[in-house]
């Protein structure tokens, strides 16, 4: 392995880290102020311009809160559960395709950390360890309320996951392959995206996102009403910090994931017709990316400040008996349709 | 039960409620749901009725009762004579005074032999009812001020002339000229 690939990877990671932490930071503000402007008022504009520094003021604080570990809790796995959440969090986005290549002189940079084959599979399994942070940390503290949303975390994330992991099946069907970068490169342009061949898988994987990221209206693991917080109930200072930390994380890789399956990743309308160089197409790319991570979070704030949440029933009710079966379904249909393309088309 | 279903309605805007099982559209939440969106996002490019207030300050209505403040008369003497009707009126008993006799040569600052030596109003008793105003027979004190204003101490909202008697005339030419 030569030296300037390392490099390059170093630079790429630390580059990807550090802005899906600023992302994730500024999504907190961003959250606040979507709340304000639906709700007819202007959210935090205190500190700085427009409350640009909301961010920094709130962790400080989280930094310098006494730090408080409940004398029955089992101390290591307390303080494991919210290491474990930001860290799954954070590693969610080595598999996701940036954008195509840069080429600085005669080298060529991926704009992604790493291509693995089995790309889809890699965030499935990552999704599917988050979690167990919030799993340990709700049983760690030792505290009814805290178990209580741990246990509902758990068996949400299994009921979801397995609607999520059909609705990807039907995607897979189509794609072909497991490598996310593959999948983009399958949908350049604009009517190639998988949107069009796979819109109720699409929104099948949408509300599963949802519930795997403990949005509303799927928050009931920190249901403020019922349970006070639920599994963070017993956190406090920067491990609470941490939680909600990874809750944005998460936020930003699945809407990256989302985009990347279904909204066609860094590929938008027409980037090889206007005669741009490839560096550029790879640096618009990039922008229209983000641009579509973007309304993602968006849309996730503009549900939260919308619907209530759903009763624990209703959640149940959901995902087993309306998303798997229409999963299957989903799948059925793909399967269907694809055969009669391969043999009339 | 009054009236019953013919009784006529006022508004219009009364909907029967009834209570029937859901329906397909209703059972698959979306349209619900993306009416619930529009509505939303409606209100995201409203204009915000907000008024930022430090900088930006409502005008108080013309009878508003805010600070006591003790009024001169057009020579920029202090009109009150220190009578003891606007404690005695006081229903919060928020008001005292200690009177003195106003001296020779000081003819200048007082307008009545007997002058408020102190006065001071405990904000913290004061309901800004404005019956001291009512009943000054030298109007000599109006609740004409701004909102009495957030302190950190007890002692400090015990307001005494130095916070109460208006400015003169001609300082507040010199520093402060009327807009």
């Amino acid at each position: 392995m030569e030296l300037a690939f390392v490099i390059e990877k170093v630079v790429l990671v630390t580059l990807i880290f550090v802005v899906t932490l600023v992302i994730a930071m500024y999504s907190t503000l961003a959250e606040r102020k979507v709340a304000g402007f639906m709700q007819d008022r202007f959210g935090p504009d205190r500190a700085g311009p427009f409350g640009i520094l909301q961010p920094l003021c709130d962790g400080g604080k989280f930094f310098f809160k006494e730090e408080i570990i409940p004398a029955g809790a089992h101390k290591s796995l307390f303080i494991l559960g919210p290491t474990i959440a930001i860290i799954t969090a954070c590693i969610g986005s080595a598999v996701i395709p940036w954008g195509q290549s840069l080429t600085i002189g005669d080298r060529v940079i991926e704009l992604q950390v790493t291509d693995v084959n089995i790309g889809v599979l890699y965030m499935f399994g990552v999704v599917a360890l988050g979690v167990y942070g919030i799993m340990l940390g709700g049983w760690a503290s030792n505290n009814k309320f805290s178990l209580m949303g741990a246990v509902r975390a758990a068996s949400q994330s299994i009921s979801y996951e397995l609607a999520m992991g059909l609705a990807l099946i039907a995607l897979l069907m189509v794609t072909q392959t497991l490598s996310l970068k593959e999948i983009v490169e399958q949908q350049s342009g604009f009517v190639n995206w998988n949107i069009w061949v796979q819109p109720l898988g699409f929104l099948i994987f949408l509300v599963c996102a949802f519930a795997e990221c403990n949005r509303v209206p799927f928050d009931l693991p920190e249901c403020e009403t019922e349970l006070i917080g639920g599994y963070n109930l017993e956190y406090s200072s920067m491990k609470l910090g941490l939680y909600m930390f990874s809750e944005y994380i998460n936020m930003f890789v699945s809407s990256a994931l989302m985009a990347t399956l279904y909204f066609g990743g860094y590929n938008f309308p027409f980037m090889y017709d206007l005669g741009l160089s490839q560096n550029w197409i790879t640096i618009i790319g990039v922008i229209v990316f983000f641009a579509k991570i973007f309304a993602f979070i968006f849309f996730f704030m503009w549900i939260r400040w919308t619907l209530p949440r759903f009763r624990y029933d209703q959640l149940m009710n959901l995902g087993w008996k309306v998303l798997i079966p229409l999963a299957i379904a989903n799948i059925v249909l793909t399967g269907v349709i694809t055969i009669i393309n391969d043999t009339f088309f | 039960m009054v009236g019953g279903n013919d009784m006529q309605s006022l508004s219009n805007r009364k909907k029967v409620f009834e209570q029937k099982p859901m329906g397909f559209w209703e059972r698959i939440y979306l349209p619900a749901i993306f009416k619930g969106l529009s509505i939303t996002i409606k209100h995201f490019f409203k204009p915000i009725p907000t008024v930022r207030y430090p900088e930006v300050e409502r005008p108080y209505s013309k009878n508003f009762r805010g600070q006591h403040s003790l009024k001169r008369d057009e020579e920029g003497r202090e009109r009150c004579t220190a009578c003891g009707l606007c404690a005695l009126s006081c229903p919060a008993e928020a008001i005292t005074m200690i009177a003195a006799e106003r001296q020779k040569g000081e003819e200048h600052l007082y307008r009545e032999e007997k002058y408020a030596a102190v006065y001071e109003i405990n904000m913290l008793r004061c309901i800004f009812c404005g019956l001291c105003e009512e009943a000054c027979p030298k109007e000599a004190i109006y609740l004409d001020g701004p909102h009495v204003t957030a302190d950190y101490l007890r002692k400090d909202f015990i307001y005494g002339k130095d916070k109460l008697v208006e400015p003169r005339f001609d300082y507040k030419e010199k520093h402060e000229p009327t807009a």
